[in-house]
């Protein structure tokens, strides 16, 4: 169900200042309570009610991230805000930063003390000029209102928030990597474990959360957490609150919206995104970023089990059933990071796919075999099809490059990489094979709506 | 002449400086600063941000080789980008770059002759719901239309 909110958003509008955001969104009210009435335990308990999945991708309940944190005897601990935005097809966390970046720096308060840190890092990739920027001047106006600082609040609980840029990797959106990339080292992930709960910034003890996560944070305890998490259509199933909607590819409409969680793909190309270009049928959609595998406009939601969690949308359109975490991986995708990629009928599946691997080519960090050489393999032998000179025989081999690079990889890119190509495959089997006897060919292949 | 940063941005490293606990995290703000200076980062630099942040050479190296905006050799006086990833190319990116190309007179990853414009393929710049786009120097132009692109090459080719 489509229900229109504006926790996040209502400051897009009016300002990015602190004065808007005191006056006109309740800005810091929120971190003032936490910090003046409220224990770190108190806070981490309420946390978990707000039912916030991950914004990042892999949607981790926010709360139980924060009680893994422990107190080190010896070490700090660090918040790290992952502000990478590099999946292709996430353009959501940018607006944030862009129009409503005191939310954040609330945020942060609100997490560094929830974890015991006194530091958070906002870790922007580098192109976010203005995102940058824009972070800057809300931090120096948190400072200057003493906000931020020794005493945030006159609370003696130190607050300090930098903003920390990389410079152009895709993979340093990924956890660990990112930690690396922050600490001044090539930005390649880690083994884990240790997970950075228990060694994560400089060796000690850090929880990554995405930008959209803690950006949300001060609305869950301004409404109080379980009313938070009760605005969304999937509260029942623990996916609560508000969340930044994208879409983006061939609607007519493209946009960044927040609504309640739990609408509809349909909804969102239909109601918010004006229909798809030319009003042409739907061809398929990309539900949450390239690395989740694709969903065709005729699948079918198939659960006959009544026992099965999607057995209420059983027979249901899978663009029909609403977009949540666990419902997304029912229906044998990902929610991702919630920015939908909407294709219309014509679009060659080939070719997009092509483009997909061509970008895992580029951005594979190469620490893993499976995953460097079989992301260039995969670049490789699409485009020899794409190109005409591929058999069928290729088809099977793009299948088996992927399925060695699952499971084989230190961290989630070689999953990232192999469950797109997995889904190409299976979903538009028929295109790749005329590919590969010649009946289609690059020559028609387009990726607009003319 | 020896390569040192300007005054202000000396200060800036100091202010970095203040913000991590090892010197070593500050290789990639460095590394910026540096670029941002000399338009690209040279043996010379390297050097230079090695024995500013007492880490070896080779970690400089390291770090300079991995990320993409890293330039490791002299580029144009101005950067364009083109994002050609799929969201983007599903509103017409490789129409722009096609566009980016004839309008130059070079192919991609090139530098035009009179020094003034390199021209890149980008991946997902994260403004996907506003493509096609590119991005100039350190500015975003979304939405592109033939004759914006074709307004912001010829400003960048006067200028
Ligand atoms: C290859 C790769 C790229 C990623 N890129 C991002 C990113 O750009 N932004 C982000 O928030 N998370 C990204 N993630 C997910 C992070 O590893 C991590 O799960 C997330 O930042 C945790 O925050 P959350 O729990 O609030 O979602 C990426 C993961 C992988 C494997
Ligand atoms: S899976 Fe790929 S990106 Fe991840 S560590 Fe291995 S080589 Fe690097
Ligand atoms: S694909 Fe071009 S900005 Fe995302």
């Amino acid at each position: 169900m489509l229900v229109r909110t504006d926790y996040l958003t209502k400051v897009y509008s009016l300002g990015h200042s602190l004065d808007v955001y005191e006056r006109q969104a309740q800005g810091y009210q929120a971190a003032r309570k936490v910090l003046l009435t409220m224990t770190r335990e108190q806070v981490v308990e309420e946390a978990k009610k707000a039912n916030i999945r991950g914004r990042g991708g892999a949607g981790f309940p926010m709360g139980i991230k924060w009680s893994f944190m422990r107190p080190h005897p010896t070490k700090p601990a660090y918040l790290v805000i992952n502000a990478d935005e590099g999946e292709p097809g996430t353009h959501k966390d940018r607006t944030l930063m862009e129009l409503n970046p005191h939310s954040i720096i609330e945020g942060c308060i609100i997490g560094c003390y929830a974890i015991g840190a006194n530091v958070a890092y906002i870790y922007v990739r580098d192109e976010l000029h203005l995102s940058k920027e824009r972070l800057w001047g809300a931090i120096k106006e948190a400072q200057a209102k003493g906000y931020l600082g020794k005493t945030p609040f006159g609370k003696n609980y130190p607050v300090e928030v930098y903003v920390h840029t990389g410079a152009g990797a895709y993979i340093c959106g990924e956890e660990t990597s990112l930690l690396n990339s922050l600490e001044g080292r090539r930005g390649e992930p880690r083994l884990k474990p240790p997970f950075p709960a228990q060694a994560g910034a400089f060796g000690c003890p850090t929880t990554v959360n995405n930008l959209e996560t803690i950006a949300t944070v001060p609305a869950a305890f301004m409404l109080g957490c379980e009313a938070y998490s009760k605005l969304s259509a999937l509260h029942h199933i623990a996916d609560g609150g508000v969340r930044l909607y994208g879409i983006n590819g061939h609607v007519k409409k493209p946009c960044v919206v927040e609504l309640a969680c739990g609408p509809t793909i349909n909804e969102l190309i239909y109601d918010i995104g004006g229909g798809i270009l030319g009003d042409k049928p739907l061809m398929a959609v990309i539900p949450g970023g390239s690395s989740t595998p694709v969903l065709r406009a005729d699948e079918v939601v198939d659960a006959p089990d009544e026992k099965s969690p999607m057995h209420a949308w059983h027979g249901k359109n899978v663009m029909d059933v609403p977009l949540g975490v666990d419902t997304m991986r029912g229906v044998g995708t990902m929610l991702g990071t919630c920015c939908v990629t909407v294709m219309a009928e014509g679009t060659d599946p080939v070719l997009a796919m092509l483009n997909l691997m061509q970008f895992y080519h580029h951005e594979s960090c190469g620490q893993c075999t499976p995953c460097r050489e079989g992301s260039a393999w995969l670049d490789r032998t699409v485009q020899k099809l794409y190109d005409g000179n591929g058999t069928t025989e290729d088809i099977a081999l793009l299948a088996d490059i992927a399925n060695n690079i699952m499971g084989n990889t230190i961290c989630a890119f070689g999953e990232g990489t192999a469950m797109p190509a997995l889904g190409f495959l299976k979903k538009f089997k028929r295109e790749f094979e005329e590919y590969a006897t010649g009946t289609r060919t690059k020559a028609q292949a387009r990726l607009t709506v003319d | 002449m020896a390569f040192a940063l300007s005054p202000e941005r000396e200060r800036e490293l100091q202010d970095i400086l203040t913000r991590y606990p090892t010197r070593m995290a500050a290789t990639i703000p460095l590394l910026h600063l540096c670029q941002d200076q000399n338009g690209w980062v040279s043996e010379e630099i390297i050097q230079y941000v090695a024995n500013k942040l007492d880490v070896p050479p080779a970690h400089v190296q390291g770090v300079v080789t991995f990320y993409t905006l890293f330039n490791q050799k002299p580029v144009g006086k101005h950067q364009v980008w083109v994002c050609r990833t799929l969201p983007c190319a599903l509103r017409g990116a490789y129409g722009v770059i096609a566009q980016c190309e004839k309008k130059l007179g070079i192919h991609v990853g090139e530098t035009t002759k009179n020094g003034k414009v390199t021209l890149r393929t980008a991946e997902c710049l994260a403004s996907c719901g506003t493509a096609p786009m590119m991005q100039v120097n350190k500015e975003y132009h979304e939405n592109l239309t033939p004759e914006r692109i074709d307004a912001i090459l010829t400003k960048l080719q006067e200028s």
